[in-house]
């Protein structure tokens, strides 16, 4: 983590203040909470705010605020928001059903760790997942904190279509596809959960700080959530997070 | 989310504004090859950015201005002639649903405008029915940009400058690179000398703004544009200026490109003077025009029927509105103002 934050041009609509440069629990804390100091002050000329692993990108309007304005704005609220706690962190459920046709790749995963399936899925669906930051795709979380043991390298070659709400496994990495997409990680398992739906408000279900706990479900289960997800119904199990003390 | 929406911003803006839309009312963005379209009812439309070498039922039409058109006439458009994205805007703007605030399509993901997608041969579009009457204004020809082969474009180093060795800064701002085929809404990858990085191209993902260079493992730029991803993970060596970017927007495979630094200062300036083009454009008076309506016997049926739109003289007396002998036309239902287009885009 850096002592003090650094300010950097990104052309002349966004500048990046960047706060670390590393993947850590601590630095992603302080992303997060200068994030919310400064959505909530409503700087003005700020447009939009884009939080990552690190950093983060504040898209401007230089017509209404010069970079120097800007910069001396964000180190003054950066300053008195140094001790405020964020907000307490969620955990959000996303209920998977591992193996088969909805994770055609937990065989794969299961015998380059050498472990059984079930043990594969205890330990994926074992921990809480820190979203690290949201990007790529609509509503993708990159999430952190997956155990080494369940590691496995990306596909040779990509798939060229993965249903939406499959999750898998690329080396130290996991993470849940939200809209059908290309890609090559591993499938371990899917989940009818949409986290990102253009026509529900607010559209995507997660943000950044956010956890997601993966629970192992039967197919049954699976049929009824996705019918509820599909008809409106389905609400998201969300509880607080307790001793994340990373 | 990606941002979207035209790629050649300005030219989008101006098109607007010469048929009195709001500037970012939505329009067509027609990239390389053309399309026909079919008015199903009198409106004013304008043609700015690549041109397409337009022709109205098969006369050759100017771009950078209003022009008006009736029911069922035919605009074509062809393969460009120069710079590569034209843009057509009608009076009103296009009617399709706002998603997520926007009305652009976004077709990675198939989100917005017309059902996330390009449009197709029969697809009709519906516009906005203008507030007041229809009006439209000419582009002064000092406002209109070159749409040449060679592009000097101005950066602001940075964010992760620092990420490449002062050979490769110099590599950068001092070479001649080509645009490639692999150039679209997403981003224009170019081809030249390598741009030598300090330790290898990747970083920890961060925001990419509008106009990011980044540049990859094999030291090649690519320059990202309003269909990016929103993070990413190669370093960026500068970004463009904002001013700068519509006319890489118009640059096609082949065409040449450098790159120059500048302060964000100097960039700031660049944007004020490229806002006061704009709004010495939206100073400029509208003429306003109108077709006649009235009503007509055929085959024993009363129908409405409008003249072809004229200029409204503001000077001349107000009189009764008279039909114009054989330019009358009739239309089906009473909503002579709907403002249906219909769209027949040819497919090769």
């Amino acid at each position: 983590m850096y002592q003090r934050p650094t300010y950097l041009p990104a052309g002349d609509r966004a500048l990046s203040i960047e706060l670390g440069n590393a993947i850590a629990p601590e630095i992603s804390a302080r992303v997060r909470a200068l994030y919310i100091a400064i959505e909530e002050r409503a700087v003005p000329g700020v447009l939009e705010l884009v939080p990552t692993y690190r950093a983060i990108l504040v898209y401007y309007d230089p017509l209404l605020v010069t970079y120097a304005e800007l910069v001396d704005h964000l180190e003054a609220l950066e300053a008195t928001q140094a001790t405020a706690p964020p907000s307490a962190p969620r955990v959000v459920e996303i209920p998977t059903v591992y193996g088969g046709e909805y994770g055609p790749d937990l065989e794969h995963v299961s015998e380059h760790c050498g472990l059984p399936e079930d043990e594969v899925i205890r330990i994926h669906s074992g921990t809480d997942y820190l979203i690290y930051m949201m990007g790529f795709t609509p509503g993708f979380p990159y999430l952190g904190g997956m155990s080494d043991h369940i590691a496995t390298p990306r596909l040779q070659t990509p798939r060229t279509i993965i249903p939406a709400g499959s999750v898998g496994i690329a080396e130290k990495q996991t993470g849940v596809y939200p809209t059908e997409s290309p890609g090559g990680w591993q499938l371990i398992g899917r989940t009818p959960v949409r986290l990102f739906d253009p026509g529900r408000e607010p559209p995507v279900m997660v943000e950044a700080g956010d956890y997601l706990r993966f629970v192992s479900v039967t197919e049954n289960t699976f049929r009824q959530l996705e019918e509820q997800v599909r008809s409106g119904e389905y609400q998201a199990v969300v509880r607080a997070a307790e001793g994340q003390s990373e | 989310m990606a941002a979207s929406g035209a790629l050649d911003e300005f030219s989008l803006r101006v098109a607007n504004i010469l048929v009195g839309n709001d500037e970012g009312a939505a329009a067509l963005e027609l990239t390389f090859s053309g399309a026909r379209l079919r008015f199903l009812a009198p409106t004013m439309v304008s043609l700015t950015g690549a041109d397409l070498g337009p022709e109205l039922n098969g006369t050759p039409v100017a771009r950078w201005e209003a022009v008006p058109v009736d029911r069922d006439d035919v605009l074509s458009l062809g393969q460009v002639r120069a710079g590569i994205r034209g843009y057509l805007a009608v009076a009103g703007g296009i009617d399709v649903p706002r998603v997520l605030g926007s009305r652009s399509t976004y077709s990675r993901s198939k989100l917005g405008g017309f059902d996330g997608r390009p449009l197709q041969a029969r697809d009709i579009l519906r516009c906005v029915p203008p507030g007041g009457r229809l009006r439209g204004k000419k582009t002064p020809a000092s406002s209109i940009p070159d749409l040449g082969h060679v592009h000097e474009l101005r950066v602001v180093l940075g964010p992760q400058a620092d990420a490449f060795t002062a050979d490769g800064v110099r590599t950068f701002l001092s070479s001649t690179y080509s645009v490639t085929n692999l150039s679209d809404r997403t981003g224009y990858r170019l081809e030249g000398p390598a741009v030598e990085h300090v330790s290898g191209a990747d970083m920890i993902s961060d925001g990419i703004p509008l106009g990011a260079v980044q540049i990859t493992g094999d030291g090649m730029p690519i320059v990202l544009l309003a269909d990016r991803g929103t993070t990413g993970g190669y370093t960026k060596i500068a970004t463009m200026i904002s001013t700068d970017i519509p006319g890489l927007a118009q640059a096609i495979p082949g065409d040449t490109v450098t790159f120059n630094s500048v302060t964000v200062d100097e960039a700031h300036r660049a944007l004020r003077e490229r806002e006061q083009v704009l709004d010495e454009l939206k100073a400029l008076p509208y003429t306003e025009y109108e077709g006649h309506r009235y009503r007509v016997r055929v085959d024993g049926s009363e129908h409405e029927a409008v003249s072809r739109l004229a200029e409204i003289d503001p000077e001349a007396p107000t009189t009764s509105p008279r039909p114009a002998g054989r330019t009358v036309r009739v239309t089906s239902g009473g909503a002579t103002y709907s403002f249906d287009v219909e769209v027949e885009v040819e497919v090769e």
